[in-house]
């Protein structure tokens, strides 16, 4: 296990490392200089250089990535401020620290995130299980269209609809909006509720077909069949041989899919107008803020390389031959 | 050798004495190519303490036989049609409750591959103890010694320790008896065991059928005995089915379709298979052609296509006439039983004469 933790760990450093050099070196190809974007207006040469000079601009742009990177774990001083490790930097555009930001905005982003991700769990399994048990039938072919229909769906297309059918002509929902858990337990329900459902309608569709084929290819395994001559019910087959055995691949997906949501989720950041990472990674590329964009990039990574490690160690309790060494 | 006789037809009503009667099993496959006649009328009965032989190549229909007495076909997919008794009750059509009630119970059933046929998921103790629990309503803790003493009874070492593992942590012998172990844990009448020994080595299988017919003597169950390997069958079965394009051809003691087969099917079969106590330089002889596709099985006899001796029957009988399955001992044959017989005997007087003048003179090279 610790040989394992280890190597992965190892593993996941080398690719925040490729990451992180890709993110700041193609920032250098897009075609605008920060600095003259925060001169403004007014600008002169001299007072220019000087914001040159204060953004850390001046310097090569090797110099400039190894300034960055070490200030990550040791902390560096800036004409704005000290800042302490984890340092990320501050940001171009709002001269805010990055890494309080994130923080600032993790919440939301962590919140939209597991509420969808119990919704897609609970219906795209629940929705492929009764598809496999029935399967064939007019139940199974209904769920397939269904989903089918779900999974052609945009967010972008499918939220707006949703708020002015359920919030503007039913009044059923509030309008979607972020309140903290800790301030009101309610308000962070109803206000997420709309965002969580129409984030999870694609996952939906996919998690249904997904766990309904493999639930499948899991019933016609030889083992399912002599489970079933030894005299065990169908459900029992179905629940304890089948149903384990479909997990695997779907922990992997389902892996992967929190990882990247727990990195932002933008689009549907967007259509609501939540605060968070995903909404914050745009907004950065736009106003070219590198030290935000690094940042968010950085930490988007770190949670889907994180999220994979869980999964392998996930494996192992699923399935006796999968040992972590 | 005195003159075959052969009974024909198997009209018979099921035996009452028989622990399990087939009659006229037909078993059809809609794919999406067609439908595959898997079984096409088979009947046979079997008597507690016996054991059957189904013989046959791969696509012979002798697995699908196998699977079809314990009502194992997913009915969404399968038709399956004729008479399965065990122990007089009627096992095709049955609801799923009853079926449920005597897998595992009344009629096991060993499967080949056993890394395949045990759950990767689950101890081995705990697959074998669950039938057990469920049959014969055991609680958890005596289910677990139930599971030790199954495995210490085919013969695996540390029994107490072992039955915490997982199949993977097993070698394949010690697999292959864990999953007899399985399947006999609630005693049961009959055993089917679907190519037990195939994937083993020749040691190892001989020490598996030794234990199935130990443990056959101890319990006096019936077992059918699915294989393609004919020394497998002298050396356990008492009786031999041997099965062609979902029908049986022959059938009889063992020992005697082994000895004298009466099929041209069977002796293909046996020309095919090297004999330890035969001549070294005897050249093997392959049946020529291929089994039938069953999508679109041959008119007639299904075995026409490749039989050496089509031309014997006059007319085109092979072709269009289905030969009548045998009742006793026999074959399903157009040609009669002494004309086969005579036919076989020049046959191997040919064979021999070929392979004494291959011997003299030398070899192209």
């Amino acid at each position: 296990m610790l040989r394992f933790l280890m190597r992965r760990t190892l593993g996941a450093v080398v690719i925040l490392l490729i990451i992180s050099a890709c993110t700041f070196f193609l920032f250098y190809a897009i075609p605008r200089d920060p600095a003259l974007l925060h001169c403004g207006k007014t600008c002169d040469p001299e007072s220019l250089e000087i914001i040159r000079r204060n953004l850390g601009l001046d310097k090569p742009l090797t110099e400039q990535y190894w300034a960055y990177m070490a200030g990550i774990f040791t902390g560096r001083d800036f004409a704005v401020g000290p800042c302490p490790a984890p340092c990320f930097g501050y940001s171009f555009a709002s001269n805010e620290p990055v890494w309080g930001t994130i923080l600032d905005r993790l919440p939301t982003t962590v919140s939209l995130a597991l509420g969808g991700a119990v919704v897609f769990l609970l219906l795209g399994l629940g929705a492929g299980m009764l598809a496999a048990w029935r399967r064939g039938g007019f139940v199974d072919k209904f769920l397939s269209s269904v989903s089918l229909v779900l999974s052609s769906l945009q967010i972008y297309f499918v939220g707006p609809l949703a708020i002015a059918l359920l919030v503007y002509q039913l009044d059923l929902f509030r309008q979607p909006e972020y309140v903290p858990i800790t301030s009101s337990p309610v308000d962070w329900f109803a206000g997420l509720l709309i965002p969580w459902v129409v984030l999870s309608l694609i996952f939906t569709a996919q998690y249904t077909r997904m766990s309904r084929s493999t639930l499948i290819e899991q019933l016609g395994e030889d083992h399912v069949r002599a489970a079933r001559a030894k005299g065990l019910s169908g459900r029992t087959v179905f629940f304890r041989y089948a149903w384990r055995g479909s997990l695997i691949p779907i922990v992997t997906i389902f892996g992967i899919d929190l990882g990247a949501l727990f990195g932002g989720a933008m689009v549907t950041e967007f259509t609501f107008t939540l605060p968070g990472l995903g909404r914050l990674a745009v907004d950065s590329v736009l106003d070219t803020d590198l030290p935000m964009l690094m940042g968010v990039m950085l930490f988007a990574a770190t949670m889907i390389v994180l999220f994979n490690i869980l999964v392998d160690a996930v494996y192992a309790l699923i399935d006796p031959r999968v040992r972590l060494s | 050798m005195s003159t075959w006789t052969e009974t024909a037809g198997f009209e018979a009503p099921p035996d009452g004495d028989a622990f399990l009667s087939v009659r006229d099993l037909r078993v059809r496959f809609s794919t999406e190519d067609g439908t595959v006649h898997a079984v096409d009328g088979i009947s046979f009965d079997l008597a507690r303490g016996r054991t059957l032989g189904i013989v046959g190549e791969s696509g012979s229909g002798k697995s699908v036989t196998g699977l079809s007495v314990l009502g194992l076909h997913d009915p969404r997919t399968t038709e399956v049609t004729g008479r399965v008794l065990l122990d007089g009750q009627e096992v095709i059509g049955a609801r799923e409750k009853t079926l449920e009630r005597l897998r595992g119970d009344t009629v096991a059933m060993v499967f080949q591959d056993s890394l395949t046929a045990l759950s990767p998921y689950h101890t081995v103790g705990e697959q074998i103890a669950e039938p057990y629990r469920k049959h014969k309503g055991a609680s958890r803790r005596e289910a677990r010694r139930r599971a030790i003493e199954m495995l210490d009874r085919v013969g695996i070492p540390n029994p107490r320790l072992r039955v915490d593992d997982h199949p993977h942590q097993f070698s394949g012998g010690m697999r292959q008896r864990a999953m007899i172990a399985m399947a006999l844990v609630c005693d049961p009448d009959l055993l089917i065991a679907d190519e037990p020994t195939t994937a083993l080595d020749v040691t190892v299988q001989a020490q598996i059928l030794d234990l199935l017919k130990d443990l056959q003597q101890e319990f006096g169950s019936a077992i059918v005995l699915i294989t393609h390997d004919l020394g497998v069958v002298a050396e356990t079965a008492d009786d031999v089915l041997v099965m062609y394009a979902g029908r049986v051809v022959e059938r009889g003691p063992a020992a005697e379709v082994l000895r004298s087969p009466r099929h041209p099917y069977t002796r293909g079969l046996l020309g095919s298979v090297p004999r330890l106590d035969g001549d070294v330089e005897e050249d093997l002889v392959p049946i020529p052609g291929f089994p039938p596709n069953l999508l679109d099985p041959p008119t007639g006899c299904a075995f026409h296509p490749r039989c050496a001796f089509v031309g014997e029957v006059g007319g085109t009988r092979c072709v269009d006439e289905r030969p009548t399955p045998p009742a006793g001992r026999g074959a399903a044959c157009h040609l009669t039983a002494d004309r086969r017989r005579v036919l076989f005997a020049e046959q191997t007087d040919e064979q021999a004469a070929e392979q004494a003048a291959e011997q003299t003179e030398p070899r192209p090279r």
